[in-house]
């Protein structure tokens, strides 16, 4: 089996590589990069004009099964991810079940394997039923191919418990990653502690509630040498509490969303329970000193938080909805406009947050181009501007608050293995 | 006068100087309606008012159905727990249920901030909010507003007092959007534990001014109004003060505090009142408590809400 991609712009981070190359898939696995290949015995892919990247990586996705399939399947939640140019994606624990125990870990990996599309790299939690008392059986999860542990919606709150969970996690190479936020200190919140709050009447969860749990990870992964991945980091301060961890040679990754992003507490006016997350959307402030933590090698990875809600949930009064909203399939047009069409930074560094930066994060065997590496690929089409339509998403649900937003940047097709998973309809 | 054209009556933040003016207006137009032996017109006859209470009151639900009453409308009261939703009834149910109904107007209040705007985008009938959260409470501000008009003369300049739980008060949200709107000069003080980040900036137009205050002092020094806000007891399990003896010690309207006020200044409460916390019963009672007329215009307020919407509708209709 062989598959030829002609004329396209290779894209990749993880060896400096930006040139106008053919590439060719052998048997699912990168074989050459480089001009004039010969087509013989291949099918052939025209991608001239386009981009062609790692497949993209997404370390924080909800697929709500099992247990709330009315959200979301790993099926539907997997064509949600390559019609987004996501060729892997990694699955929270927080299914019901919690994804607890290698019996979670292995069903989840069966389904993923009948839905054959994108890879799915489960994450198990941190403590049974991401209670925050006892720890998980983490060695096993990792036997049965988990490949992180958090307790993500749930931040571990005993200091104590969170210590011993680094130390087990390092003796078996794992790495923990936390939903940080004192939940005592976020007191019930609903959206980001600010202006529009106070202007709204809702609860809001100071930045400090994040801010201070971010800090005492950061200390505790000094004490225990574990590796420590601060998931969806929305604030100004805690990006500077992480760089400065990273400046001392701490073993501190983090990861950020598209909406974080692009939206701010503003967005909140209307009600619309789409712009409610956790972490809410932050202050102006903090949207720019996210952004220039992507530009400045701060952040490794850009991921979605990809959070299905059934309508009816979210139709609810704003402060009883679910927090939550889907990006798998509007990551790469809300960064690239955010991000690149606006200068802060080049399409080779977005490109490495959602391939090499991320693989890297949760040591994931993927995000390269390398000869001999697994061939998924994302090809897309940097210059498509185009329409977000939430009726024509993949995904099961439809909360999403870029509804109707004019992005750029938009997925041609997707490969997994060397097989297309997905092709942009005409 | 000018036309006042919305379908909903949601909150101050949004309306103008003009439509202020318009209510307050039309308002006074309906006072006297109240002081007739047959006090009832019959200008909304045929008209179905719903009141919406998802959360207890006494005062605010009565004034709103005597408002209906004397412009001849049909009110009915229907008071939900919050219990409707959370078996499961979504807010387009709830929506579709009332306006199944065909009411004219739906005067709503619930706990959770947003509920009537988010029933406005959902449905025909006008929407009025009576209390959303701690968001807005559009009728209260315009009763106040009315009632230190019609004591004062004007709004314009006013240096205005609003004290006590800031965080948790819809009252004082909706006063600092109108009264800044119509140029007074207002001043907030409370706790710290119960005053909002960055309340000062929530006023973005307007001629007037918001000041936060360090203390209730400095709030009540030489005001021309002393607007005093409810405490609700069950704030101090959740550490906001020690305990409602300290309240009334520290941040409670006292005769001796009241003096600090301008000599012609007048208190204000939205009620219920708690004697003896954030108000002391000499000052509840003095010649310059105008907290029974707060209640009384409020009905006259609430009258020239209803109309106003029903007259934005086409009064001639059905």
């Amino acid at each position: 089996m062989k598959l030829l991609i002609t004329g396209g712009k290779i894209l990749d981070p993880s060896q400096g590589l930006e040139k106008i190359a053919d590439l060719l898939i052998e048997d699912g696995r990168i074989a050459e990069i480089g001009n004039d290949l010969s087509s013989q015995g291949a099918a052939v892919f025209a991608a001239s004009g386009l981009l062609v990247a790692p497949g993209f990586i997404d370390l924080h996705v909800h697929l709500r099964e099992p247990g709330e399939e009315y959200k979301e399947t790993i099926a539907t939640g997997l064509q949600a991810a390559v019609a987004g140019g996501f060729t892997s994606v990694c699955s929270m624990p927080n299914t019901t079940p919690v994804n607890d125990n290698a019996s979670i870990t292995r069903y989840i990996l069966d389904q993923a394997r009948q839905a054959n599309l994108a890879n799915v790299f489960p994450v198990g939690a941190i403590t049974r039923g991401s209670l925050g008392e006892e720890l998980a059986e983490m060695a096993e999860m990792k036997a049965a191919g988990a490949v992180a542990v958090s307790d993500d919606g749930k931040p571990v709150m005993n200091a104590q418990v969170m210590r011993h969970a680094m130390e087990y996690a390092r003796d078996h190479d794992l790495v923990v990653a936390d939903h940080c936020q004192d939940n005592c200190l976020a007191a019930c919140g609903v959206m980001h502690e600010g202006k529009y709050s106070t202007l709204l009447g809702l609860k809001g969860m100071s930045g400090a509630a994040e801010d201070s749990h971010v800090a005492r990870d950061i200390m505790l992964a000094e004490l225990t040498g574990a590796r420590a991945h601060i998931m969806h980091i929305s604030t100004a301060r805690a990006v500077e509490l992480v760089r400065d961890a990273k400046r001392r040679g701490l073993p501190v990754t983090c990861e950020v969303t598209p909406h974080h992003l692009a939206l701010t507490d503003a967005e909140v006016l209307g009600f619309d329970a789409n712009t409610k997350m956790n972490p809410p959307l932050r202050s102006e402030e903090d949207r720019l000193a996210l952004i220039e933590a992507c530009a400045d090698g701060t952040i490794d990875a850009i991921a979605t938080d990809h959070a299905p809600h059934h309508a009816d949930e979210k139709m609810l009064e704003f402060d009883r909805a679910p927090f939550g909203v889907i990006g798998l399939e509007t990551a790469l047009g809300a960064c690239f406009k955010v991000l690149v069409e606006s200068g802060a930074v080049s399409v080779m560094r977005l490109v490495e947050m959602l391939t090499v930066g991320a693989a890297r994060v949760f040591a994931l065997p993927r995000g390269t181009l390398q000869k001999g590496a697994i061939a998924d690929l994302t090809i897309f089409n940097p210059d498509a501007v185009w329409t977000v339509d939430p009726v024509k998403f993949k995904s099961k649900s439809r909360n999403t608050p870029f509804a109707n937003w004019t992005l750029r940047g938009k997925v041609i097709a997707t490969f997994v293995a060397g097989r297309e998973v997905y092709r942009a309809e005409e | 006068m000018t036309k006042f054209t919305r379908k909903d009556l949601l909150g101050i933040r949004e309306l103008s100087v003009e439509e202020i003016n318009t209510i307050l207006d039309t308002a006074h137009s309906f006072k006297e309606v109240s002081a007739r032996s047959i006090k009832k017109v019959p200008t909304l006859r045929g008209k179905t008012v719903i009141n919406f209470f998802f959360e207890a009151s006494t005062r605010t639900r009565t004034s709103f159905e005597i408002a209906g009453k004397r412009l001849s409308a049909d009110t009915i009261n229907i008071s939900a727990s919050t219990s409707s939703v959370t078996k499961g009834e979504t807010l387009i149910d709830t929506a579709r249920n009332l306006e199944a109904m065909a009411p004219d107007v739906i005067v709503i209040r619930h706990s959770s901030p947003g509920v009537p705007h988010q029933l406005a985008r959902l449905i025909d009938s006008s929407v009025v909010n009576a209390g959303d959260g701690a968001h807005e409470h559009p009728s209260q501000a315009l009763l106040d507003a009315y009632t230190i008009r019609e004591r004062k003369g004007r709004i314009a300049g006013l240096q205005i007092a609003i004290i006590g739980d800031i965080t948790h008060s819809r009252v004082a949200r909706s006063n600092v959007h109108l009264l800044t709107k119509l140029g007074a000069h207002v001043r907030v003080a409370g706790p710290r534990t119960l005053l909002p980040p960055r309340f000062a900036e929530i006023v973005e137009d307007g001629e007037g001014s918001l000041t936060v205050c360090a203390k209730v002092e400095d709030a009540i020094l030489d005001a021309d109004v002393v607007m005093m806000l409810r405490i609700q007891h069950e704030r101090m399990s959740a550490a906001y003060f020690p305990s409602l003896k300290e309240y009334s010690i520290r941040y409670g309207l006292t005769l001796e505090r009241f003096a600090l006020a301008s000599q012609e200044a007048i208190v204000m409460h939205p009620g219920p009142v708690n004697r003896g916390v954030e108000i002391s019963s000499d000052v509840v009672d003095n010649a310059r408590s105008l907290i029974l007329d707060q209640v009384t215009n409020g009905v006259a307020v609430r009258m020239a809400i209803l109309f106003l919407l029903m007259q934005s509708r086409g009064l001639g209709e059905g």
